[in-house]
This record gives structure tokens, sequence and C-alpha cells, in this order.
């Protein structure tokens, strides 16, 4: 009888990487109907390119470049694809779309060594890359359920920087910006459709749920500190949750595992700081939003924040050591 | 209610359904017995019989050698036939067995009866387990009366009876708790009276209700107390259990006695009470054989020394190209046969065998850092870290964050998405770093 010796444990988890990959894109199918619902096709057109084109890409370069030749999909391109495409504007164009994502998957992830090893959420590389360079067309927003021409608007946060809280919210209500009727980043305007995906992940645990949790009532805190202390100057915290990219970012972008800390403690100064950059910048920085800005700055914090927070070994630091 | 446990772990199916049931049998007795010399932990046992030579059930035919070692007997009546050399499957090399040959029904070679223990000295009664080879049954195999002898200045308050079954499969245990209730309560006392120990604690997972039900029906003196454990691996890991019922932690470096507890397992216990009560010496233990492989599974009494495919053939095995291993033990943490012609030990609480449709080696993913076997590691360890240290030849660094502490349970390989070998990189990785931390004499 022929017997295999492999080494325990002989069981092993149901579970896989690309099964993880695959739920993420299922939870943010929601936020992809919204978007193809508010600004038509054109969004479904960016957001198919950049998700196929960036698996395209991991592909080949593995396939090619890096001579991996057992390499089959694990989904991991399509997720920073489609969560780079949720990110665009409605105004930019094919090639835009392609050379975000040629920064996102090669700059962003494999000059590090591909899956796993990336420092940077890949997906926000792509954006911050297209932010800088394509100023105009990655801030020109739409103004969605519009079935006309483009029509330039300015975002919640937008007049928030420019004219103050009253202004802002009297071109839009708080149920405007919790449904998505703002423009916005494509995939970004609906809190709703954001909050459907976000509990299918809590459900299926797919997230490091402590980052949110952190990142979300930090903001919260902070704004609501600033706005107790000068309403008229300041917006509520409510505002700061629904407008801009805050939702995207605390869900599905700092929550990314590969580019965030590995215990909870660790979570929760990440989250903490994410907050802290992003209220920073948005109140006092020249951009109007700061969730991108944040979450990288604090990526390139990861490893020093899991070496401060690794767990305590068992049977160290106990009470009554000498040390 | 709430249920007692330690930090981590993970919940693999528990698949006990295929033998709990089973009451325990005595299996026939084998015609033939092929008995290890390292059939525990320390130096291997010396010999003291000669090919030919006719032994009783229960003689002994080697003797401990050395500090930490251990008796052997003949667990049948019979002849010597040969002392020649068998594959051990722990370690992969060969080792000293005895071989002997059943001649007749079993004459046994029993010690004087202990009845009243309680008028014997601690040094008596260990003695007596020392005669009778009693050896850690809960796969261990650390020889009994060395853990028993409490060293000079330290003083054992706490007994803690292992009775965690947390492996999947294996049912032994909770058939032992319902079955041969009163014979462990007798072990325990006689443990206790040997350590001085003031209370005992028995530590049962909360999924054998009807072991609870048994034990704390058993349970009237109120020196020991039967202790429900959530049903989580690793369970009963000497460290976790400690941990789960005391709240307190054996400090890095250090004993259980150092903190006053000493583990005994539940199936060492009852073997215990057989040396002391009735004189009997280790020769026969049970075991769970199960696994999907396996056409009846259940429970059992084997006599040491039997071979696999002997105690096998009793509960039938499915196809041969359906089945993919053979374990010593559980799928957690069991030690693959290579070859079903080999023997058995004193620690061999089960053998599972299971079938290619349940152990998928699946396809193997980089590590994306989703942190679940630093959530899952009972020790407090950075598995994913460990691994990428030492895929680096980083081994002083691995040291450096606490591989050595790794108790090699395997919840970090099974919970991992990305089918990553970490337990069997650290258990190599730590072999290494010890052959080479002896080459610098430190």
């Amino acid at each position: 009888m022929k017997l295999n010796t492999s080494a325990a444990p002989h069981l092993r988890t149901k579970n896989s990487t690309k099964k993880v990959m695959i739920d993420v894109l299922i939870a943010l199918i929601p936020a992809t109907i919204f978007a193809v619902w508010a600004f038509g096709l054109k969004a479904l057109y960016i957001i198919l390119l950049s998700t196929i084109s960036a698996e395209l890409l991991e592909f080949v370069t593995m396939r090619f470049l890096r001579k991996r030749k057992d390499f089959t999909p694990d989904f991991s391109a399509s997720v920073t694809g489609l969560l780079l495409g949720l990110n665009l504007s409605l105004a930019v164009t094919w090639y835009h779309v392609l050379i975000g994502v040629l920064v996102a998957i090669i700059l962003g992830k494999h000059v590090f060594g591909g899956l796993g090893q990336n420092i940077f959420n890949p997906a926000l590389v792509g954006r911050v890359f297209l932010v800088v360079s394509f100023p105009i067309a990655m801030t020109t927003w739409d103004i969605p359920f519009n079935n006309t021409e483009l029509i330039t608007s300015a975002t919640p946060l937008g007049l928030l920087a420019s004219s103050g809280p009253a202004e802002a919210l009297q071109n839009y209500s708080y149920m405007d910006m919790f449904l998505g009727k703002i423009p916005g980043s494509i995939g970004e305007i609906s809190a709703l459709a954001l909050i459907i995906g976000f509990v299918y992940l809590v459900i299926r645990k797919r997230i490091k749920l402590m980052v949110p949790i952190t990142y979300i009532s930090s903001v919260f805190i902070m704004t609501g500190i600033l706005w107790l202390i000068n309403p008229d100057s300041y917006a509520t915290p409510l505002f700061h949750l629904l407008a801009g990219g805050l939702l995207l970012g605390a869900f599905f972008m700092a929550t990314d595992m590969v580019t965030s800390p590995m215990t909870m403690k660790g979570q929760f100064v990440f989250g903490l700081g994410i907050g802290l950059l992003t209220v920073i910048i948005r109140v006092f920085g020249a951009f109007p939003g700061g969730v991108s800005f944040a979450i990288l700055i604090m990526n390139a914090f990861v490893p020093l924040i899991d070496l401060w927070t690794k767990p305590r070994i068992y049977g160290t630091k106990l009470k009554g050591d000498v040390k | 209610m709430a249920f007692l446990t330690f930090k981590g772990g993970v919940h693999p199916p528990e698949k006990k359904e295929l033998s709990e049931k089973k009451e325990i049998k005595a299996l026939p007795l084998p015609n033939e017995v092929f008995i290890y010399l390292s059939n525990h932990l320390g130096t291997p046992a010396k010999p003291i019989v000669e090919v030919g030579q006719k032994v009783k059930t229960g003689q002994m035919i080697a003797q401990a050698e050395g500090f930490i070692s251990a008796n052997i007997h003949s667990s049948v009546t019979g002849e010597i036939t040969e002392i020649t050399e068998m594959i051990n499957a722990a370690t992969g090399k060969k080792d000293k067995i005895i071989v002997i040959k059943r001649t007749s029904d079993d004459e046994w070679h029993l010690f004087e009866e202990i009845k009243d223990f309680k008028k014997e000295t601690s040094e008596v009664l260990i003695q007596r387990i020392k005669d009778s080879g009693i050896v850690g049954l809960g796969g261990a195999m650390f020889p009994t009366h060395v853990k028993l002898s409490i060293p000079k200045g330290k003083k054992a308050d706490t007994l803690i009876i292992n009775s965690a079954e947390c492996e999947p499969y294996i049912t032994i245990d909770d058939r032992m708790m319902i079955e041969r209730t009163q014979e462990i309560f007798k072990g325990i006392e006689i443990i206790m009276h040997i350590i001085g120990a003031q209370h005992t604690y028995v530590g049962v997972e909360n999924n054998t209700p009807k072991a609870i039900k048994s034990m704390e029906e058993a349970a009237k003196n109120d020196q020991i107390d039967v202790v429900k454990l959530q049903t989580k691996y690793p369970q009963g890991a000497e460290k976790q259990l400690i941990k789960a019922i005391t709240n307190k932690e054996v400090p890095i470096g250090k004993l259980p006695i150092d903190i006053g507890i000493v583990v005994v397992n539940v199936s060492t216990a009852f073997a215990v009470y057989e040396a002391v009560f009735k004189g009997k010496p280790l020769v026969e233990r049970g075991i769970s054989l199960t696994g999907e492989g396996v056409k009846e599974p259940g429970n059992y009494i084997f006599r040491i020394g039997t071979k696999v495919k002997e105690l096998l053939d009793v509960c039938g095995l499915v196809e041969e190209d359906k089945i993919d291993r053979i374990l010593y033990g559980g799928p957690m943490m069991g030690i693959p046969l290579p070859d079903i012609n080999l023997s058995t030990f004193k620690g061999n609480n089960a053998l599972t065998v299971m079938t290619k449709d349940v152990v998928k080696t699946d396809k193997t993913y980089p590590c994306i850092r989703c942190s679940a076997c630093v959530m899952v590691c009972p020790t407090g360890l950075q598995p994913y870290l460990m691994k990428k240290l030492l895929d680096n030849r980083k081994q002083d660094d691995a040291k450096e964050i606490g591989i050595m502490d790794c108790i090699e349970c395997g919840a970090c390989s099974y919970i991992c998405p990305s089918h990553i070998d970490l337990a069997k990189t650290f258990k190599t990785s730590k072999k290494i770093i010890r052959i080479m931390s002896q080459r610098k004499g430190k």
C-alpha cells in the first residue's frame, strides 16, 4: 500500500486566498451597480476596462516577466483593478485608466515582489499617480442621474473647502450623501451601497474589522470636536463620514490585508493614524480629500507598527517577572 | 454558560461521531508482537532477555537506561524470536525492537496488589509506577515516574488531569471516562497521594457531555473538580490547558511544576490505577481506530507492539486506492506511517486512516498577511514572520522572535488561506537550530 507521508497537520481549511479575493469582489458589486446606475454606461466602461486590464497585466507579468509558468489568476489583481476603477472620476479617458492600472500593478505591486510583498495599497498608488499627473481629469466631477452631457460641479468636500459647511449642506442633504446623489468618484458616492458590501465582508469574516472601526470613529470624534468648537467653519462629523472617499477607503482600501498590521493592537494604531491624517488633510490641507494620502502614509508605517505591537509570547512578561 | 479556554486556537471539523458511541472492546491477542525499545521519551531501554527465552505477559523484557527512560514488558505470553530493527515513523530511522511469538493464552506476571495505597509512601508507589513502565499516554510518552518525582524545594499543590481530547476523530479518552470512571478516580487519588496535591482539576472539552456527566457523578470528593472547557484545538496542549483552568502561565523555559502544577493524561491515570491496584504493568491500552478509511471505526484495547496492519484488519479498510495516509494519532499532529507493517507504541491513542477525498492538498498562494496565523497561534507567535525569516535563512532572527517556543500544534498551517506549510517549516527549523547551537557549544 502506497502511503502519503506529508507532514502534519493533515486537515486544512477549505478557505483559500482566491476565495478571499472573490468575496472582496462580491462585496464591491453593490457599489459597482450603483455607479453604473448613477453615471451610465461610461462608468461600466471605466470599471470593466480597469478590472480586466489589471487582471490581464498581472497574468502577463507573472507568466512572462516573472516566468511563473504555473500561475493561474488568484483575482487579487481584479480587486486592485476594480478598486482603482471605482476611485476614478467619470471624466477620465481610456488611457488614464490604462496608465493607472499599469502604475498600480507594476509600480504598486510587482516592483516589491508581487502579491503579498507590496508596502502600499496598489490601487491607491495608481489613483494618486493619476491625481498628480492628470489633476483636471481626475477632479472634474459629474452630477449623478443626469442624462444630458457632463455637468461639472463641486463635491461636498470641494464645496466645504471653498465655501464652508453651510453652503455645502445647502446643496446636498445628508440623505443625498447617504444614498449617493452627490458628485464624486464613481464608486464612492453611495454610502448605502458601500455599507452593504461591508456587511457582507463582516459576515464572511474577510476583513480586519478593527481598522474601519477605529478609522471611522476617530474621524467622527476629531471632526466632532472641531465642530463643537466652531460649527460655523467646521462641518459636522456626519458630513465628514458621508462625504468623499472615507467609507470606500475605510471599508475596502485601509483594510487591504497585505498593507495593514497583523494584530488587533496594530490595527487600532493604524486606523487611528489614518483617521488623524484624514482629518488634518481635509481640514488644513490643500486637497479637499485626504483619504488616499492618509492610507498611503500609514501603509508606510505598517512594518514599524507590527514591530511595536507584536503579540505577547505565552509565558513571558508575566506579573512578578523581574525583568 | 461560558466554558474556560486559552487565547487563539482553531475549530477543525470534530469527526468524533465516527467512533464516540462505540464501546471499548478488547482486541483478540496478536500472534506476534514487535516491541520498540524506544517506547518512551529519553534513552531507549536495554534488553534483558535473549532470543529463545520464554516470557509471560507482563514480564519485563527491557530495563530503563538512565534517568529519563522506562521499563518495557512483554505484552503476550510466548517466546522471544528475534531482537532486530524496525523503522520508527516519528524519526524515520531504524530502532531496535524485540519480537515475541505468542505461544499460548495469557499467563500473567503480576506485581503484588496494593489496595490500601494511602498507607504507602510516595517512594513505594513511584517505584511501582517505574516498575510498571508507565509513560504519558496522551502521546508524549514522558516517563510518568519522573514526572511524579517532585524535585526537592518544589511543591505540587495542583494536579490537572488532561481529558481535553482536542484532536479531531479521537474518542478513546472520552470512552475511558464513560466506561472506566471509578478506576480513573482511583488513579487520580493515587497520583494526588504521591505528589501531595491539595486539589485536582479534570479538564474536559464540552463536546463530550456523557463523559462530563459520569466524571461529575463520580467526583464526590470535594478535592476534585471537573472543569468544562471550550471545544477548541489545541485545548489539550499542556500549557494551554493550564492557562484555561488556572489562568496561570508556565514561565518561559520552566516546567509546570515550577508553578506548582502537575499535568497527567486521563489514560495515564487509568494505567496508574492498574499498576497499583492490580499490579499490572503497562502492556495494553485503549485506542481509537478511526477515520473515513476504516470500515468500522471503534474504540479498542490493544496489546502494545501489535502491528498496525493487524489492528486495522480488525475494523477493515476501504479500497486501497482511496486511502491517502495512515496516522499515529489524529490529523492535527499525527505522525504519518510510511508503511502499514510497522508496530505500535505505548503513546498511540489512535490510528487515523485518512482518505484522499478528506485530505485535499490545495494550491499554495503567496502570504497575503491576512493575520489568521497570528490570531490562532496559542503561544502568541508570529508564524508569517518566522516563515519569512526562515525562508531567507535567518535562523537567528527567527529564534529571536520565539520560534523555539512553538509547540508545533499546526493551528497556523490549518488556518492559512494560502495553504503555506508553516508548522512543518518550524518543526524542521527547530531541529536545525538545536543542532547548530549544540555545535557552537551553547
